[in-house]
């Protein structure tokens, strides 16, 4: 195990407040640690020094819950590809390099505190349809609704979908449209999503634009950054969905309906 | 105390129906004048939410995650167990609740173990109704493994990330009601105290974690939905914010807390590399299905690399010891065998605290093409974590802790002996005993949540009007200022030790006197020296910045308070059960050939303690366990 | 009424919807490029062959014909500028705060200059347009060109050509025009089936590539003319 010489420019800010880049430097780290544990490393020594640790949000550290962020070198979730920055360990640095450690910039995602941002505007996308409107109990026998094995597939790569929000961060517009396609793709391609399809897509693309993220302009860097992987081409399904639920929206789904209906 | 299982009466089969027709209603009119407090958003927490939302209930739900969708369930890999039989190989609602209660080494109650059973095949027609990708067959009908050792085909899996997809399902039902207005939704909220009126859980005091300002919430009944304790040993496969504090705390207010000896160590996990690790990450248990595990005969060997040591000087000790087996023995056995080739100076990497577990063979046999279709993304994560190719030479694996069977207790309404407190999921005691059985996890958490509180959380409401504490009372004004002063006395602290490293002391002290293997003298000396750290803690922690922001060395610095306590009832329980049973393993009682030795005569009973006051004095009220369907044996993997 | 219009509305409010209306003007726009850039090369076909197809356009329909289509035209490329102006400007309002360090792991330049290369190329087309339709102030119009054909005095299309090309400037104008529409077209072409969700992840590269050939055929037809007219002589 080898020991690695670093030194760090950190975003520090608090809610609300202008912030700045502070200048750490952080000798003698393990090349087997993973990043959050430098971070934890630095933290310690922080605090022994008296001054206060840096904010970082992080949780099951197994690249699984979607809570771990940072940009690392300019990168959501730091260079490596399909890896979230838990887990991103340190022998992927070089001893005397220096690493840029900001916040997941966007409006919609406004810092907390140096590194931790709110990213709630995706739980209220999420609100805004991204489900099945089915109430506990009412549920017909699972193996009454036959799901090909290449649709279950397709869906479970949208699902795949941890939350994090790197694709925002990635993306120069903060275009939150990689997230919510995966979301509403998942649901849209499903058989049990479609009675809903048309009020999902619009309702959750109403949300996405009025929660301030920006739009796609097919430049694919949400793709790479995404440590899930998920493809592009669930945004063009997205797309296609909207302009179709748009129609159905304005011109009656062709469906009658007898007097007062709207 | 004694304690009323309200196990209802008539065989066991009919019990859960029979409970369900004896159950309380509420006229739709009257729920929406009750208020439900549901602490976590887990599996258990969202489906509770989301169900007794609908039903009409004003529910308010707290989560310390920034959003509920990442509550510690998301990280179960495996599955989820259900007794379909759609695989037609024999299974039913019997075999499941049978399997259950051997596999929890008879120390479940039986009747919950039933319904859990029996419910199981619903969660799956609800998590399909929700759009949850589970893995299908070519002709759309759903697929199933077997897992954890069952000879039925009964888990159904969403890739290696089952819990991830159930915890969305639950996510996403408990977004359909946030939005609809019935659940409101509190997020960064981590609850700090329970609020107890006249013998009833009647609030809560939370803490904001984005402002640091603590509040009182009042309701007529608090759903504790709020994990496991593993994160006591510090070092485990729980998220890093996993924690005992809502149960503890609701114990030090009249709850009692059952069984917290039973701790789950899971075999395949990525040993510990150095002392700033802070987490272990567990390998899925499918990877025995092609590694053989072993260690070098002679510890002289342990340095050298694998590919240097002879097959003759390997000792393949499960397929040794287990020859039925072999490198498929359960969780707590294949544990506990690696940690004694350990102990015996035979472990491999960092610290000798490891095992090898080689596909070499499986490689040779199938070639390297087969092995990574079935393992590829295991084996990729292994190689991101310790920059070693399980391809080119033998994966190190070592146990870690995994899941807590113990938590409060609960009765047969999953309500504590504390009136009007609630526990689901792997926060009460109930369904797995002494041991979990693999995908059972998810089970319990959602048959809990969407199909057992819905029914009986009106049993106690129907006692209680409506409405009737509020945040006016002084118990809410006591419990506030006595949150608010515990924040005073960990900021205004002038110590010198951080936060974590006494939780790393705390861990590493717990794990060896009180993890995989735990005697009596190691428990009474960690009897000894928890109280000593705990004091110390409270003289000499630093706690930097302030309390009325965002601040998370605060938030853990309260966890680890908690822990602090929580640990030395854990080594109490494990030092009053004089038997081995599931994850609770004392070396003083084990058969001549090592395997656990359970005393049925004595210990069929699950502990039940009470706070006294005293921390080293809690009482003991046993729930006697009887068997009526599942006759008491020896759990034999032989 | 507001039924159907309060859904058109919301369509256009959302970024998705400006999009694909820019995605939809910009089909039209390629394939007029496409189409003008074949009517400018009969210019190698000979003066007759290029006045005439300048004559048949601009009398087709009694004279209508070309109204309609400029009518057309420009709508489309209004639509095209304002949606993307406006959303450039909203996207810019998403990620007001900037990286210190900031890494494109994927993204073209093309990509990330869109708004550069559409701007400079909606400039030139107001150039083109006082160049060779308006003919403002070069001295294009007059009895010099004007020539005749099949019995008829048409516009001499041709000799405008030539004499337009031939000064350096103006055709090296022309040639840094066609480079960036090469480039907006080669970003901007595959885009359409992205964003009217035409692609998919089979059908996706062929799009990539049928794009790329697009924009370089553009370029490389277009440039012919400057090129031979300035470089070779031709017609001169």
């Amino acid at each position: 195990m080898a020991l690695l010489n670093l030194h760090l420019k950190v975003w520090r800010q608090n809610a609300g407040q202008p912030g700045h880049f502070q200048d750490i430097d952080a000798p003698e780290i393990p090349d087997h640690a993973s990043f959050l544990e430098m971070m934890d490393i630095v933290n310690e020594r922080l605090i022994a020094k008296g001054e206060e640790p840096v904010a970082f949000d992080h949780d099951c550290r197994e690249g699984i819950c979607g809570m771990c962020s940072m940009t690392i070198n300019g990168m959501p979730h730091g260079p490596e590809k399909a890896t979230t920055t838990c887990q991103l360990h340190m022998r992927k640095f070089r001893t005397g390099d220096t690493i840029w450690i900001e916040p997941f910039r966007a409006r919609a995602f406004p810092v907390i505190k140096d590194l931790v941002t709110d990213r709630s505007a995706f739980d209220r996308i999420q609100q805004a349809g991204g489900f099945v409107t089915v109430r506990t109990g009412s549920a017909a026998e699972a193996n009454n609704i036959l799901v090909g094995k290449e649709v279950a597939d397709a869906a479970m790569d949208a699902a795949a979908c941890i939350g994090c929000g790197a694709c925002v961060a990635a993306c120069k517009n903060a275009s939150a449209m990689l997230y919510v396609a995966a979301k509403a793709g998942q649901l849209n391609t499903l058989p049990q999503g479609q009675p809903e399809k048309t009020r999902r897509t619009l309702g959750m693309v109403r949300q996405m634009d009025h929660e301030g993220f920006g739009g796609c302009t097919n430049q694919y860097e949400c793709e790479a950054a995404c440590p899930k992987e998920i493809s592009v081409r669930w945004i063009t399904k997205l797309n296609r969905d909207f302009a179709a639920a748009t129609l159905k929206d304005a011109f009656g789904n062709g469906q009658e309906r007898g007097e007062g209906g709207d | 105390m004694p304690l009323d299982s309200k196990i209802p009466s008539g065989p066991m089969a009919l019990k859960w129906s029979k409970h369900k027709q004896d159950s309380k209603l509420i006229n739709p009119k009257n729920k929406r004048k009750y208020t439900v407090i549901v602490v976590g958003s887990g599996l258990a927490g969202a489906s509770a939410a989301a169900s007794l939302s609908e039903l009409g209930y004003k529910v308010k739900c707290f989560c310390f995650q920034d959003s509920p969708r990442r509550a510690h369930s998301i990280a179960a890999q495996g599955g989820i167990n259900a007794a379909k039989n759609y695989q037609n190989d024999g299974d039913s609602v019997h075999r499941l609740f049978y399997d259950t209660v051997k596999g929890g080494d008879f120390r479940a109650r039986e009747a919950n173990v039933h319904r859990l059973a029996e419910e199981s095949v619903n969660i799956i027609d609800q998590c399909v109704a929700q759009g949850v990708p589970f893995a299908r067959e070519y002709g759309g009908a759903l697929a199933n493994r077997s897992f954890g050792g069952a000879q039925v085909s009964r888990t159904f899996y969403a890739r290696g990330q089952t819990g991830q997809q159930l915890l969305l399902g639950a996510y996403s039902a408990l977004n359909k009601e946030i939005a609809r207005g019935g659940v409101e939704m509190h997020t960064r909220c981590e609850m700090l105290e329970l609020v107890v009126v006249d013998g009833h859980a009647k609030g809560i005091i939370t803490r904001d974690l984005v402002t640091g300002k603590v509040e009182a919430h009042a309701g007529d009944t608090v759903l504790l939905c709020t994990g496991g304790y593993g994160n006591v040993f510090y070092l485990s496969t729980n998220a890093m914010g996993c924690n005992v504090t809502a149960t503890w705390r609701a114990h030090k207010k009249g709850a009692f807390f059952a069984n917290p000896c039973y701790t789950q160590i899971h075999p395949t996990c990525i040993p510990v590399s150095g002392e700033y690790q802070s987490k272990l990450t567990l390998m899925s248990e499918s990877l025995r299905n092609d590694g053989r595990v072993w260690v070098p005969k002679n510890a002289a060997d342990c340095g050298k690399p694998a590919h240097q040591i002879a097959e003759q000087d390997r000792d393949y000790y499960l397929e040794r010891k287990y020859p039925s087996f072999g490198n498929l023995a359960p969780r707590d056995i294949s544990s506990r065998a690696a940690k004694e080739a350990c102990d015996d100076g035979r472990g491999v990497g960092p610290g000798g605290r490891g095992v090898y577990l080689d596909f070499a063979e499986a490689i040779q046999l199938f070639g390297r093409n087969t092995i990574a279709e079935r393992y590829g993304n295991l084996f990729d994560m292994y190689e991101r974590i310790t920059g070693e190719s399980a391809y080119e030479r033998p994966m190190r694996i070592y146990p870690a802790v995994h899941y807590t069977m113990g938590g409060l207790w609960v009765d047969y309404n999953l309500m504590s002996n504390l009136p009007g407190l609630h526990v689901l999921g792997e926060a009460n005691f109930s369904d797995h005993g002494a041991n979990r059985l693999g995908a059972s996890a998810l089970m319990q958490g959602l048959a809990d949540g969407y199909f057992v509180i819905p029914t009986t959380v009106a049993n106690y409401l129907v006692t209680q009007t409506p409405g009737g504490v509020t945040t006016d009372h002084p118990e809410f004004k006591k419990a506030l200022e006595g949150s608010a002063s515990q924040i005073r006395r960990l900021l205004d602290g002038k110590g010198r030790r951080s936060v974590d490293s006494f939780h790393r002391e705390l861990g590493l002290l717990v794990w060896d006197k009180c993890g995989m293997e735990r005697d009596k003298a190691g428990l009474e000396e960690a009897l000894r020296r928890i109280p000593e750290l705990r004091e110390e803690f409270w003289q000499n922690v630093v706690v930097p910045g302030s309390g009325d922001a965002a601040n998370p060395e605060l938030e853990k610095a309260g966890r680890v308070a908690d822990f602090m306590e929580f640990a030395e009832l854990l080594c109490q329980d494990a030092l009053h059960r004089e038997e081995s049973c599931g994850g609770h393993f004392r070396s003083e009682h084990q058969y001549p050939d090592g395997e656990a030795k359970r005393d049925d005569e004595n210990f069929c009973y699950a502990a039940a303690w009470e706070y006294t006051g005293d921390l080293a004095k809690p009482i003991l009220n046993k729930e006697q366990l009887t068997f009526e369907e599942v006759h008491l044996q020896v759990r034999s993997y032989k | 009424m507001s039924a159907v219009f309060d859904p058109i509305s919301r369509f256009y409010s959302s970024t998705i919807g400006k999009k694909i209306l820019v995605a939809l003007t910009g089909v039209l726009l390629a394939v007029f490029v496409l189409g003008h850039m074949i009517g400018n090369l009969l210019v190698f076909a000979g003066p007759d062959a290029i006045n005439e197809y300048g004559h048949m356009l601009q009398t087709a329909l009694h004279g209508g014909g070309v109204w309609i289509a400029r009518l057309g035209l420009l709508t489309a490329l209004v639509i095209h500028v304002v949606a993307t102006i406006q959303l450039t400007r909203a996207n810019r309002a998403a990620r007001q705060d900037k990286y210190g360090r900031d890494v494109a792991k994927v993204s073209s330049r093309a990509s990330r200059t869109m708004i550069w290369s559409g701007l400079t190329v909606l400039a030139f087309i107001v150039f083109h347009l006082l160049h060779f339709t308006v003919r403002a102030g070069f001295g294009f119009d007059g009895p010099a060109y004007q020539t005749e054909l099949h019995g008829e005095i048409v516009h001499n299309v041709h000799k405008m050509v030539v004499d337009g090309f031939s000064i350096a400037p103006v055709s090296a104008f022309y040639v840094l025009a066609m480079v960036l529409l090469c480039s907006h077209l080669g970003h901007g072409v595959a885009s359409i089936f992205q964003t009217l969700g035409l692609a998919t992840h089979k059908t996706w590269p062929l799009f990539e590539m049928l794009g790329r050939a697009y924009a370089l055929l553009i370029l490389v037809g277009n440039c012919s003319i400057p090129v031979a007219i300035l470089l070779f002589g031709f017609g001169r």
